[in-house]
């Protein structure tokens, strides 16, 4: 599928995420180089071989210019007598093809060593940043936004990448052969180079003018790019919807009319491109009119000859490149600089969780958790999302190791805020958790994630086999014990429902399998990393009364002897745990065993009340 | 399906892909003759006047320079001719490039909008049936990068008619000028577009190879991100990185062979016509001395290699742009060609105040692609709705439930059996007629980029009032949560401060549907993501709001099940049983065990898993 989803690399602005906009350029390189370091590794001999391959530009220019004054006995012209030096001639031959072979290969060196450095340091960055991805909180809060966390690792590097591979090349090579151009044309006359430079210089001055014009049109094309790509999406992804309420008609024009705006702004933009491209020839003829009208009377004067009249021609066209490639150059220097800022944006925004094994801070305190169940406990636990209120306040709970706590309230309560907390998705803003005493941010990670897991709502899994995805969890584990697993959890009748078994192509997200069937395939993963704590935030909301209350009971005989919290709206759950918690507004109001809170009323009374109406329905 | 473009070896195909190539072209060409005669014109213009240019420099060299440094007394006619004709050709060779760049870049554009219309067009009218059989992502590239393929030759396509043109007149005004030097040119044109056709065969698919595995590193990514709860809560992390970093090393391993060759071949094909140069040189001053030629023609010459020499590298560049642009073409036009309908009449449902009768009539599906030995997803289901009745479909999980709404809504036709709506068969019904009279809401929502009022009027967004779409909304348990979004029915879905939860989603769908007044309304665990007290406020509505409509739930929930006047029991795509709730209760031992495990667990309370906390 290629680039079809790939993002416009302008896409998004991500909340949360540490903001680069006004950092300087200088700033922002100096970064890059410390991020990928790898970038600057040898650079000393590419730019030597830089400055080599310019060199290569003017070569012919000069020879013209000495066959035609010097092999040709152009001092002569004047009197009309061509004298050959033949002697002359070879060497200067053998001198240019010698320059020419050099030149040449010094710029192979310089694109070869460039390319490498670049793609070596900018797979570093990509690495990196999506590293970092994993440690940011926005994933855990925000859905919508993930399609621009991956065009950073994606687009944006490409971005980078295009600038420094090429513009950026481009733009050295081409400043280069200005100079060198210009210190030619100073060493023959600097009269003429002056007409050559009055001709170019407001171009140049312009440039930026016409950059800042093209950045503009761009952007506007890149915006209607992404409208037209999600457009285009609607038929193919929602094709059910549209269907199923026909509005095909409707839907066309939307996306014709996302068509449309997308080709006449890409015109304007192409428009003001090919008037800029088009600069350079105009300044050029108005270069060469006058390096020959003052050519000509400084000749007649005898300050000048013709060979280096006739080289300033061909240096004239030294210039024209630059020029017309310049707008450009600029236009990607500032992507590149823009899609640089974002990146680098995603690594200088903390973790918002850290590992102790790895926090300098806190290495002192890590503390490994036993591979026994332990106690838990919320210690005035008060958490707000950022620029929120806060969802949970103060709260204070103790639970003993190997007991099934079931978790309930209203949506909106806070109750899968308290799941989240307690294996660290994020950690309270006020208060502590603690299992088994130890605060669970001295606790490091690969411990953590080896005794507590969470199954969350969404079962999701990746585009693989069912086995695959089950050793999620348990890379090692045989196919023995996956099987194992699943007859544990009294689900053997289900696996003998998919054709192929284990080896079961799940699909993408799983979506081969049902809503419910993923939520299955979730827990027995969660099962078989054979946590000390084990955390269920409606992790069977999908699947039939039935098979929920079945693999409730499997689970209980599973977690036997370990700790487990269940976030649940089904009240069936409560009804089979040690104890239950009721959360109501960011407090607990109520806990105990079901049929004390049954007897004490309040929350839990009108919740159940309205559970066992639906029953009793 | 069309031959991948990885695997198709270049070689083998070179000859039909020039053809196809320039097949694809004559396309294009026919379908805007006239703005690409204006590009050819303009590309012509510059051409012609690019190689005016040397001539130019010529005439200067030769009737104002030399005369004038040999005489000692500016020439000033020729000086001034010189001076004019330096700035008349730069100004029109500008207005040609102009012309040319514009003329070519609204051509590409235009084929690309006409195609990606006729693609998405293809993509509303195809059935459902086709959808399934083509992955997404493949749909999502046929209309966006195959559509790009096809016509990047486009672009340098007039530019590469404008180089011939310039070939052909530096080739005859060399052949005017001096005969031998002329054969130097010969030499170096040919020499530079060859170069640049090998370079091609060696770099695309070293180009090829990195645009795939930047598909490849964005799908990891992707996938990643999306999973992150799950890569978290199991410490996945750093296999996660090392699965991301696998493909990015073989994107730069990719990157850096691509420079490799770009590297060998960049400086070659610049120094060519610098090689033509310096042969020209040599041999001009053998000849200038032998007075077979003069100065001024050995500058012509020369200076024509260096104008020519670059711009005549767009021959390589269109030639090599046609192995994905066929390609390109083809995937496009195999979306084009598909000829697939589900047949409709032209009946239409009546504007009935009471509900839909439905008729289900031994229905059997099997999805396409599904094993032959494995069960069908239905088989011989029958069942009938009463206008204004309600009916539950009950069943375990993966039962053929979801199936059996999409056949209902006729997404798809059943291989066997038949529905009626009041009497009508689906397929002798009119397009778009079911969506009139029938709504569904689906298990997962879809929402659409837009507003909420888009999202709940679609396309009758001029028609609605406000107080129907908020009226369906307060429905749907949903005027809550849109009156609190920052601008109400005008906030746009996915922008800041408004995404929404599964919950939020499922419940615009169903305003969806309710606004919409229908006389069938389907819903497939619609609800699932709600909140059961939210739940039964939004059933409650819904019966007392569409009294006169037909109801088919697909549910689990008791309180769901309670409101239907019939379920339908099913089981591995079969009906066990139908009639009231409290029928099937006392005699489907299967539906009370599956519809009332909630209330077994106070018998179970003393199974041994019960443990009291130490």
């Amino acid at each position: 599928m290629s680039g079809a989803r790939a993002m416009p690399a302008a896409v998004g602005d991500v909340e949360g995420l540490t903001n680069h906009e006004d950092t300087p350029a200088r700033e922002v390189l100096r970064r890059g180089v410390e991020i990928s370091p790898q970038l600057t590794e040898g650079i000393r001999l590419t730019v030597a071989a830089a400055v080599v391959a310019s060199i290569g530009r003017v070569v012919v220019p000069v020879v013209v210019q000495q066959t035609i004054d010097r092999g040709l006995g152009g001092a002569d012209v004047g009197s009309g007598q061509v004298s050959v030096e033949p002697t002359f001639l070879v060497l200067l031959g053998l001198a240019a093809a010698v320059a020419i072979a050099v030149t040449g290969y010094a710029s192979y060196l310089m694109t070869a060593r460039l390319v490498g450095a670049v793609e070596t340091g900018l797979a570093v960055l990509r690495d990196k940043a999506f590293r970092h991805v994993h440690d940011l909180p926005v994933l855990a809060q925000d859905n919508e936004r993930r399609g621009a966390l991956v065009s950073r690792v994606t687009g944006d590097v490409d971005q980078i990448s295009r600038f420094l591979s090429f513009s950026g090349i481009l733009a050295v090579v081409s400043v280069g052969q200005i100079v060198l151009a210009t210190v030619v044309m100073l060493v023959y006359d600097w009269r003429l180079t002056l007409v050559v430079w009055l001709c170019f210089a407001p171009l140049f001055a312009s440039l930026p003018r016409f950059q800042a014009r093209l950045a503009s049109a761009y952007t506007v094309v890149r915006r209607r790019m992404g409208t037209m790509l999600a457009q285009i999406a609607e038929p193919v992804v929602g094709a059910a919807v549209v269907r199923a309420h026909a509005i095909e008609a409707h839907t066309q024009e939307r996306i014709d009319s996302a068509i449309d705006d997308y080709r006449s702004a890409s015109i304007s933009a192409q428009a003001t491109t090919a008037v800029t491209f088009s600069l350079g020839g105009v300044a050029a003829g108005a270069a060469n009119a006058g390096v020959i009208g003052v050519g000509v009377l400084l000749g007649v004067a005898g300050s000048i000859t013709v060979g280096e009249v006739i080289a300033f021609a061909f240096l004239v066209n030294l210039f024209v490149g630059p020029v017309q490639m310049g707008t450009q150059v600029l236009t990607d220097a500032q992507n590149a600089l823009a899609s640089w800022r974002r990146v680098i944006g995603i690594l200088d925004t903390p973790a918002d969780v850290t590992d102790p094994a790895v926090d300098p801070a806190r290495t002192d305190g890590a503390t490994d958790l036993p591979s026994v169940p332990v106690d838990l406990a919320f210690e005035g636990v008060t958490y707000a999302y950022p620029g929120g209120p806060p969802v949970l306040r103060d709260i204070d709970l103790a639970i003993a190791a190997g007991t099934r706590v079931a978790v309930v309230g209203e949506t909106g309560s806070g109750k899968s805020t308290l799941a989240k907390l307690l294996v660290r998705l994020m950690d309270p803003d006020e208060g502590a958790v603690r299992m088994g005493g130890t605060d669970l941010r001295d606790v490091p990670f690969a411990s953590l994630r080896r005794r507590v897991v969470m199954v969350p709502q969404e079962g999701f899994l990746f585009d693989s086999s069912l086995a695959a995805n089950l050793r999620y969890g348990a890379t090692s584990a045989s196919d023995e014990q996956l099987l194992e697993a699943i007859a544990q959890l009294d689900l053997d009748d289900w696996l003998a429902t998919l054709p192929e078994g284990l080896q079961h192509p799940v699909g993408q997200r799983g979506e081969a399998l049902s809503a419910g069937e993923r939520q299955l395939v979730a827990l027995i993963r969660a099962h078989l990393a054979d946590p000390t704590l084990l955390v269920l935030d409606e992790a069977t909301s999908a699947v039939d009364p039935r098979l929920e209350v079945r693999l409730g009971r499997a689970l209980e005989r599973v977690m036997t002897g370990r700790t487990s919290v269940t976030i649940a709206h089904r009240l069936s759950t409560a009804e089979r745990a040690d104890e239950v918690v009721v959360v109501d507004a960011g407090s607990i109001v109520q806990r105990g065993p079901h049929e004390v809170l049954v007897a004490e009323g309040g929350v839990y009374g009108r919740l159940h009340a309205s559970w066992q109406a639906q029953q009793d329905a | 399906m069309s031959p991948d473009p990885e695997r198709a070896p270049a070689q083998g195909r070179a000859p039909s892909r020039l053809r196809d190539g320039l097949r694809v072209l004559g396309i294009g060409i026919r379908r805007e003759p006239k703005v690409f005669t204006i590009a050819v014109v303009g590309s012509a213009l510059f051409g012609a006047l690019t190689v005016a240019d040397a001539w130019v420099l010529g005439y200067a060299t030769e009737n104002a320079l030399v005369p004038s440094v040999r005489s000692g007394d500016v020439e000033r006619a020729a000086l001034l001719i010189a001076c004019g004709l330096f700035m008349g050709v730069a100004l029109l060779r500008a207005v040609g490039i102009v012309v040319r760049r514009l003329a070519a870049g609204i051509m590409q554009l235009r084929m690309e909008a006409h195609d990606r219309k006729a693609v998405t067009r293809q993509y509303l009218a195809l059935p459902m049936s086709w959808h399934h059989r083509h992955p997404t992502g493949r749909l999502l590239s046929n209309a966006n990068s195959d559509v790009e393929a096809a016509w990047t030759p486009i672009a340098p396509l007039p530019m590469a008619v404008g180089v011939l043109v310039m070939m052909i007149v530096a080739i005859g005004q060399m052949l005017l000028t001096d005969l031998v030097l002329a054969l130097v040119g010969l030499a170096v044109f040919p020499a530079v577009i060859a170069t640049n056709l090998v370079y091609q065969r060696y770099a695309s698919p070293l180009q090829r190879e990195a645009q795939r595995l930047r598909g490849r590193v964005a799908e990891v990514a992707h996938e990643s991100f999306d999973g992150a709860l799950v890569v978290k809560t199991l410490g996945r992390e750093g296999e996660e990185t090392a699965r991301f970093a696998e493909q990015t090393s073989a994107l730069r391993d990719a990157l850096v062979r691509a420079g490799r060759v770009q590297a060998v071949f960049d400086p070659v094909m610049e120094q060519l016509p610098n090689l033509g140069v310096l042969f020209t040189l040599g041999v001009g001053a053998v000849r200038v001395q032998s007075g077979a030629t003069d100065i001024a023609s050995v500058v012509t010459v020369a200076y024509l290699l260096v104008m020519v020499g670059f711009p005549i590298r767009a021959i390589g560049w269109l030639l090599g742009s046609f192995p994905r642009s066929v390609v390109g073409h083809e995937r496009v036009q195999s979306v084009l060609d598909a000829r697939e309908d589900m047949g409709h009449g032209d009946d239409r449902l009546g504007d009935h105040p009471h509900g839909v009768a439905v008729e289900v009539d031994g229905l059997a599906y099997r999805y396409p692609d599904a094993d032959p030995q494995a069960h069908p997803v239905l088989r011989d289901v029958t069942f009938a709705v009463e206008p204004g009745r309600t009916v539950a479909l009950v069943g375990p999980t993966a039962s053929g439930k979801s199936t059996l709404t999409t056949l209902l809504s006729r997404l798809v036709d059943p291989d066997a059996g038949e529905i009626r709506y009041d009497g009508i068969p689906l397929p002798a019904m009119a397009r778009g007629a079911i969506a009139e009279q029938v709504a569904v809401v689906p298990q997962s929502a879809f929402l659409f980029e837009g507003t909420v009022r888009f999202n709940v009027a679609l396309d009758a967004e001029h028609r609605l009032s406000d107080d129907e779409i908020w009226a369906a909304l307060r429905a749907a348990q949903a005027d809550g949560f849109v009156a609190a979004l920052p601008r109400g029915l005008d906030s746009t879905l996915g922008e800041r401060g408004t995404s929404l939860s599964g919950g939020q989603r499922q419940r615009l769908a169903l305003a969806r549907a309710l606004v919409r007044r229908p006389r069938l309304l389907i819903l497939d665990d619609a609800t699932s993501a709600v909140d059961p007290e939210v739940e039964k406020r939004i059933l409650a509505a819904i019966r007392s709001r569409e009294g006169g409509a037909t109801l088919i739930v697909v549910a689990y929930r008791l309180a769901t099940i309670a409101l239907a006047d019939e379920v339908v029991h099913l089981d591995e795509g079969r009906v066990i049983d139908r009639g009231t709730h409290a029928d099937l209760l006392a005699r489907d031992a299967a539906y009370a065990d599956l519809v009332t495990a909630y209330a077994e667990p106070s018998s179970a309370a003393a199974t041994p898993g019960r443990q009291v906390a130490p």
